[in-house]
């Protein structure tokens, strides 16, 4: 998968942006300590979550299966991971983060 | 890429028990109450182009009830969601042919799927397999968040609209038509992979007999699948043969295609630039069942016209508008009027979400809120709608066997920024315009939403 990896500066908040080749962008949030506390995407296709979420996808794979909405929302709510998933054909959008990694400072307002 | 939190962390804390929703249907009373819609509309009225009569070429008559008879006898009912009858006949024929009920219409995403089992095997073994030459045949992954749709493509002539034959109302002649079915070519790995081992293929797990998107784009994929990838992370076209399926490239022609981007009536009018859905509107207890029209072209006929009162907002280059919902302060930016969002999904952790099963993933405040919200185009221009949201869980026990609710809404995330989709509830009551893109519709190039 051939994608445009930058850093994108933000004041306090140090985040590496992913394009995709089908212009789907990729944000990933990394604290002090160089691990990834939250991922943002959105654009026209899905990103590959199994490889964004890691150990998480299991989450959000178990929570597709009673969906919010059918086709639209899919979303896990817990102290370990947050997970934000919906959109539709053409047009997705998803957030995710684990609470108790995120910076001083920094509220799940700030992850979009 | 880097795994969020990968490592040694994540692997072994016991992962806490997934939160967020239940299915979107209810399991329903079986016995229908003939109640009619409630009195009194909350919402303000939709600003009038008249629908035509029932035989009327591009005036397709719509229903929302509990859904396709296989959904009853498994113990579900849908709620909010809106069907046609679409008849598909073998190419060029006006004798083979079935009209399918309970198709859901989604102004979300685009292309006509039909789930194999809702076609008879006339229908099955008439069909023309797409293929892009040779022995392959041409299928499709299509993923959704929660899952995904997996089948060949099938060359028919496809009407709707007017008496629902293959001779009157709006025609689409020899377009792909994704049949969903894992026979004769089994599920990619990667497809099934992205779409999280969660199929929809069939009419209990899909909810209808199929779907008709008719959405602001043209095709369901466009130059993308045609000129840079046809397969990005499992979805997307696929080359099959009996040996198997390999990702391909596809010419925009041999896509699956909003029908009406290229429909054409029976009377040679064109209506290709977008649609308009004409629901009554539905009282604060909701309706048992709800009939209105699916109204294909904007200011193409008589009955479409853009209507002078209505608010054009055109939409990014996603399809998304800005939601703000006043008591929160907050910009909702990638939100979207959607027929096929079966309730009001926003971001609002001031409102409780219901704790039964069987309303799970719906909003259950102590008594019906009333909320405001600014719905911003691209344009910048501006609506102000007033909308309610109901405890669902309440509407569905005064009235389990009701289908349609205007005040029914579910979160859409647990705080910030987020997505709010304009469901079916708003539909009732508002004229809503679903705008093509790069095609003038009503005097104003699309994609725009209107109402």
């Amino acid at each position: 998968m051939k994608a445009l990896t930058r850093p994108v500066p933000s004041g306090a908040l140090r985040k590496q942006e992913l394009q995709l080749p089908s212009g789907t962008v990729v944000t990933e949030y990394v604290g002090s300590n160089d691990l990834v506390y939250a991922v943002t995407w959105h654009g026209p296709t899905l990103p590959n979550l199994q490889l964004i979420l890691g150990n998480y996808f299991a989450n959000l794979k178990a929570a597709a299966q009673q969906p919010a909405v059918r086709r639209r929302l899919v979303r896990v709510n817990s102290p370990d991971i947050v997970i934000e998933s919906s959109g539709k054909m053409r047009a997705f959008a998803g957030r995710a983060w684990v609470p108790t990694m995120l910076p001083s400072g920094v509220t799940a307002a700030d992850i979009q | 890429m880097r795994k969020l939190l990968a490592g040694v962390i994540c692997a072994t804390v016991l992962l806490a028990a997934c939160g967020g929703g239940g299915s979107s249907d209810i399991a329903p009373g079986g016995s229908s109450s003939s109640g009619g819609s409630g009195s009194g509309g909350s919402g303000s009225g939709g600003s009038g182009s008249g629908s035509g009569s029932a035989t009327t070429n591009n005036v397709v008559n719509a229903i929302v009830d509990d859904g396709p008879a296989a959904l009853a006898a498994n113990g579900q009912g849908a709620v909010n969601i809106m069907y046609v009858s679409v008849t598909i006949c073998a190419p060029g024929s006006t004798t083979t042919c079935q009209t399918i009920n309970h198709i859901q219409v989604d102004t979300g995403s685009q292309g006509l799927r039909i789930i194999s089992s809702a076609l008879n095997s006339t229908m099955l073994n008439a069909l023309h397999p797409v293929s892009l030459g040779g022995t392959a045949g041409l299928a499709e992954c299509t993923l959704f968040v929660d899952g995904y749709v997996w089948g060949p493509l099938y060359s028919a002539d496809v009407h709707f609209g007017g008496a629902d034959t293959a001779t009157s109302g709006e025609s689409a002649p020899n377009i792909p038509v994704q049949v969903i079915e894992t026979s004769p070519y089994p599920v990619p790995s990667d497809c099934d992979a992205a779409g999280m081992s969660t199929p929809e293929n069939t009419v209990t797990t899909f909810g209808a007999n199929g779907i008709i998107g008719v959405g602001l784009f043209n095709y369901d994929c466009d130059t993308y699948c045609d000129t840079t990838e046809g397969v990005s992370n499992g979805n997307g076209y696929y080359s099959c043969t009996n040996s198997g399926c390999s990702a391909t490239l596809v010419p925009v022609a041999s896509q699956v295609v909003n029908p009406v981007h290229v429909v054409a009536e029976n009377n040679g009018a064109f209506d290709n630039n977008g649609v308009i859905i004409e629901l009554p509107t539905v009282g604060a207890n909701g309706a048992a069942t709800v009939s209105g029209s699916l109204v294909i072209g904007i200011g193409t006929q008589s009955n479409n016209g853009l209507a002078s009162g209505a608010t054009v907002l055109t939409t990014d280059a996603n399809g998304f508008v800005t939601t703000n919902v006043t008591s929160l302060g907050q910009n909702d930016t990638t939100s979207y009027f959607d027929s096929g969002s079966n309730g009001l999904y926003f971001e609002d952790s001031g409102i409780a979400g219901c704790t039964e099963s069987y309303a799970q993933g719906f909003f259950c405040p102590a008594s019906t809120t009333s909320l405001s919200a600014n719905v911003t185009g691209h344009n910048n221009q501006v609506v102000t709608i007033d909308f309610s949201i109901a405890p669902a869980d309440m509407l569905f026990n005064a009235n389990p066997s009701f289908t349609a609710f205007s005040n029914l809404g579910g979160s859409a995330g647990s705080q910030g920024v987020g997505t709010f989709a304009w469901g079916l509830p708003f539909y009732y009551g508002h004229n809503i315009y679903t705008a093509m893109e790069n095609v003038d519709a009503g005097g104003t190039i699309g994609p725009y939403f209107a109402f």
